[in-house]
């Protein structure tokens, strides 16, 4: 029988009819990954030893009748952003390089604890700067709706390996839009959930108050299920959010979009260098929720045309700090000093410098500089504070909205996946690919972008769906209802 | 300044940083142990090495103690306090940045009151600008042997927590400065807040000094040191007067002041006697402070401070006050008792209720307990004596059982002989004379000194005293007072 790596719902059905097993579902995964890795090249590292352990195990566990985890036996990617104690953590950077965690991040022991099957790390943007996986130092990830475009980014192998049918799951982190932007360039449903829904502990940090982990998966419903797995307060992480969690199985189940107030950004919409395919997508999708019942009431985000800069503040202070550890003294890459060298700045400056210099790439050398320029003394009242100041305008805009608005639909993206190389060399292209989805990280609430259909190329187009924090349910009621109107998510590539 | 012996006015300036490390039992932002002295680095985890990915997570006792402390030093507890990042590259400190707090400190403003130490009948109020919470850095072991610069970091120390004290520039000598420590010192160690051992590192100070010169009319300021690496308050004070004389005869020299140079830091040697410029920083630091965004605000309801404000107890400026007026001592007695800490301050007053005679146990305490303190190796907490034991001799003293003298081979022989009071005498053979036998013991000496009794009778009461040696000899357990008080009678009764 083929074994259907798209859907994780279907494959732990089929387990439990037993029909199929943990292994054979993990050897079909890594079987495809080798298949598609040469074209598609999403992974920093293969477990392929270890996943089929992990699947013996849930075997062997489920034959002796022992309780098992709601993944159980389902192959998981996790982005290189994460904490894995038995594999390397690279963030896709030289300055990480073969570097092993001594400890799982929190959501990976959750997914263990779940019964996953971790089957690799994905590649990214290095750490997690970038909208095209294109700044990774271990090479680029091709889209499998087009290997030469890109897949999107920053978790633009997370995204690659479930659209090209390696695993129907993977774990991928969103700072300004890192999740959705993927997603969508993917044909994807990606989650960003609220700030503080799931814990970061364990997630290299990038920007702390706007980074948040979240699932990728086909579908509304299978990535419900691994939320519900990662979701949830952690004690290591003082940010996380102290909240029961709902059960987003009853959510999936209740498609019902009568009288849901479903708000829309028409600002976005008339927004300069968004394409048109993308619009039209976005107001198929108001037509399909019209067409169901919802009700379409028009917002606006006073403030949006400041996310952008607002972000390119925040990130980059946050991220200058952050990124401070990485200096050759503990761990990481360490640069070779000449005699010269440390004649010249001392041993110790020499090998800061270096290290530094030789081990990040040029994105993240400039995102460091930006923010120690914005929080330097003089420079920050007018950046990192007004920056704080605007963001907490964001905020109340958002507050106003879901004062009308249920949910707000809008574009995820300006365009559909570009094509790799093209915006390399014009970072304020690239950082305008965040447009649409950074006012959701800056505002810290959840969002999920939802296939929406195809350009005439053939290029997959998503569309976003805002709610208030903590609404992670909203989005997945009205998610799962649009998945049951409409057919996109239901389309594959053809690797 | 009258040791610079200058035509000019000179006025001293000190304020102080002290960095006190808490005593909690784990660290500030992980559940790392504090303990001084294991292994280098087997005392760290992901959250202390500053690994990817870890984040910090509070420890609610350090708060805990840093308010009780703030409440101590009569700070405000403002209701939200916060924490930033002090951003700046050192091996010791993995993470490129020090959690530590910028605007909103735990603790603001406050005072410390210290006797005068140029005169202990007057208090000076040492006003403070901050306090705040922060975590500890590493420590970088250089090894510079055989030409080759090795440098070794241990990370156990780092994330312990530390309470940086600031105060005003609010000290006008050295002895001020040190007399300060010690009330400090005094005080965090009563509160438990903190074990305050220089050599250990859990108290570092940093003095910042200079002098304000009446020259010409005008008040000139020298350039402001801030001097390091002092290992005792012995050092702090002779760091800071080696520092006056030399900034004194820096400015007879080139005439700088406080505008013509940055704060400078020089650290000190203590066996040289002098500090020394250490390397100055290429350029100002500039810590890039900001809002740690890894950790939320803390709130500080109104009722967690008046709990931590109930739990305080007596502090030892208010038990300096009472032992005065509740056991009459003079103020210097009660300040030595105090500054000892609460063993001895037990100690006095399990002595003093004990033998019904406050002044008497300061006696007691200041003479004879601490002089035998200091011949060994005791503290108060394992004097051999116990205070109520110490009491019940000094009852005897006040009963006139036994005279002072007699009192203090008791005292000697129960610290030698692990016995109680009753054991001591017994064993000394020391026992009661009756009055038929003192009476009979002073006939005699009366009729063998016909002379001394034709003095009294003179008026010359005092020539009696020549009688008591005698008695002394012929029956060591005749009480003197007893003696004198029978001699008379029987020479007025002629
Ligand atoms: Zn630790």
């Amino acid at each position: 029988m083929s074994i259907p790596l798209d859907s994780a719902t279907e494959l732990l059905r089929l387990q439990a009819a037993g029909e199929l097993s943990a292994v054979q579902i993990t050897q079909a995964a890594l079987d495809r990954i080798a298949a598609t890795e040469p074209q598609i090249s999403a992974f920093t590292h293969r477990a392929d030893e270890a996943a089929i352990a992990a699947a013996e195990k849930i075997d062997r566990d489920r034959s002796a009748g022992l309780p098992l985890g709601p993944l159980a036996g389902i192959p998981v990617a996790v982005k290189d952003v994460l904490c894995t104690r038995d594999m390397p953590t690279t963030c896709s950077s030289k300055m990480l390089a073969g570097y092993h965690s001594p400890y799982d991040a929190t959501v990976v022991a959750r997914l263990r604890q779940a019964g996953a099957v971790l089957v690799g790390k994905t590649n990214m943007d290095e750490f997690a700067m970038g909208a095209s996986t294109e700044t990774s130092a271990m090479g680029v990830t091709g889209n499998p709706w087009d290997p030469s475009r890109t897949p999107g980014g920053s978790s633009g192998g997370a995204a690659a390996v479930v659209a090209a049918g390696n695993c129907p799951l993977s774990l991928g982190s969103d700072t300004g839009g890192s999740i959705r932007q993927p997603a969508a360039f993917c044909s994807l449903t990606g989650m960003k959930p609220t700030y503080g829904r799931v814990s970061r502990y364990g997630l290299v940090a990038f920007a702390s108050s706007l980074d948040q982990v979240g699932p990728m998966a086909w579908t509304v419903e299978d990535a419900a299920l691994l939320l519900q797995v990662i979701s949830g307060f952690d004690p290591a992480d003082s940010t996380s959010l102290d909240e029961s969690v709902p059960n987003f199985a009853s959510d999936v189940a209740a498609t019902d979009v009568r009288g849901l107030r479903i708000g829309v950004l028409r600002d976005s919409l008339d927004q300069e260098g968004l394409e048109p395919e993308v619009r039209r997508a976005v107001l198929e999708a108001i037509d399909v929720y019209r067409s169901a019942g919802a009700e379409i009431v028009d917002v606006s985000l006073p403030h949006s045309h400041y996310w952008v800069p607002t972000y390119y503040v925040i990130a980059p202070c946050e991220a200058s700090s952050n990124l401070s550890r990485y200096d050759g003294a503990h761990y990481g890459y360490r640069a070779a000093i000449s005699d010269a060298e440390a004649a010249e700045r001392g041993p110790l400056l020499a090998t800061y410098c270096k290290s530094r210099d030789e081990g990040f790439g040029a994105e993240v050398k400039r995102r460091i500089m930006l923010g120690t320029y914005a929080l330097s003394t003089g420079y920050y009242d007018a950046y990192y504070l007004k920056a704080l100041k605007v963001r907490r305008l964001i905020r109340g805009d958002f507050d106003a909205a879901f004062a009308q608005a249920d949910v707000l639909l809008g574009p995820v993206t300006p365009s559909a996946a570009f094509r790799l190389g093209e915006k390399t060399d014009d970072p304020l292209q690239m950082y305008l690919c965040d447009l649409f989805t950074v006012g959701a990280n800056l505002a810290g609430i959840p969002a999920v972008s939802l296939p929406a259909g195809f350009t005439a190329e053939g290029l997959p187009l998503g569309v976003q769906l805002q709610a208030p924090p903590l609404q992670e349910a909203r989005l997945i009621r009205a998610g799962a209802a649009f998945q049951k109107l409409t057919t996109h998510h239901a389309q594959r590539p053809t690797l | 300044m009258s040791r610079l012996d200058t035509e000019h006015q000179v006025e001293t300036i000190i304020g102080l940083e002290v960095h006190v490390q808490l005593r909690t039992q784990t660290k500030l932002f992980c559940r790392c142990s504090t303990e001084f002295g294991a292994p280098p680095n087997t005392q760290t985890c992901p959250v202390c090495l500053g690994l990817p990915g870890a984040l910090p997570v509070i420890n609610e006792h350090a708060i805990e103690l840093a308010i009780r402390t703030g409440l101590a030093l009569n700070c405000e507890i403002p209701p939200l306090t916060k924490w930033d990042r002090k951003q700046y590259f050192y091996p010791d400190l993995p993470k490129g940045y020090q959690i530590s707090q910028f605007d909103l400190p735990i603790c603001a403003d406050g005072f410390l009151e210290i006797t005068d130490p140029a005169d202990d009948t007057h208090t000076r109020r040492i006003p403070l600008v901050r306090a705040h919470l922060e975590e500890d850095a590493g420590k970088s072991m250089h090894d510079e042997a055989a030409g080759i610069s090795d440098t070794r970091i241990d990370l156990n120390r780092c994330g312990t927590p530390l309470l940086e004290i600031v105060t005003q520039p609010a000290m006008r000598s050295a002895a001020e400065a040190r007399a300060f420590l010690s009330e400090l010192k005094l005080l965090l160690t009563h509160l438990g807040v903190s074990d305050c051992e220089m050599q250990e590192g859990s108290l570092r100070v940093d003095a910042n000094v200079n002098l304000h010169i009446e020259a010409d009319g005008k008040e000139i300021a020298t350039p402001i040191v801030e001097i390091k690496n002092m290992n005792s308050f012995r050092a702090v004070e002779r760091a800071i007067e080696y520092e006056v004389r030399r900034q004194y005869i820096d400015w007879e020299d080139t005439g700088e002041t406080i505008e013509d140079r940055a704060k400078q830091t020089r650290g000190w040697d203590d066996a040289a006697e002098a500090t020394f410029a250490q390397r100055e920083k290429e350029e100002s630091a500039d810590y890039r402070y900001f809002p740690d965004p890894d950790l939320l605000p803390v709130r500080l309801p109104r009722e967690r401070i008046e709990a931590a404000q109930a739990t305080l107890g007596e502090l030892p400026a208010a038990t300096r006050q009472r032992l005065q007026s509740q056991y009459d001592i003079k103020a210097y007695d009660a300040d030595v008792i105090v500054n000892q800490g609460p063993a001895m301050i037990a100690y006095f007053e399990t002595t003093a209720e004990t033998a019904g005679d406050g002044r008497r146990a300061s006696a007691w305490m200041q003479q004879d307990v601490m002089r035998s303190l200091k011949e060994s190796d005791w503290e108060i907490g394992t004097f051999p004596i116990p205070a109520i034991d110490l009491g019940r001799l000094l009852r005897k003293v006040d009963a006139g059982e036994l005279d002072n003298a007699r009192a203090r081979d008791v005292f000697q022989y129960m610290l030698e002989n692990d016995t109680d009071a009753e054991g001591a005498i017994e064993a000394l053979g020391i026992v009661a004379v009756d009055a038929g036998e003192i009476e009979a013991l002073c006939r005699e000496l009366l009729e063998a000194n016909p002379k001394v009794v034709e003095q009294v009778r003179g008026g010359k009461e005092q020539a009696i005293g020549a009688l008591i040696g005698q008695a002394k000899k012929k029956n060591p357990n005749a009480n003197p007072q007893q003696v004198k008080e029978t001699c008379l009678r029987m020479i007025r009764e002629g």
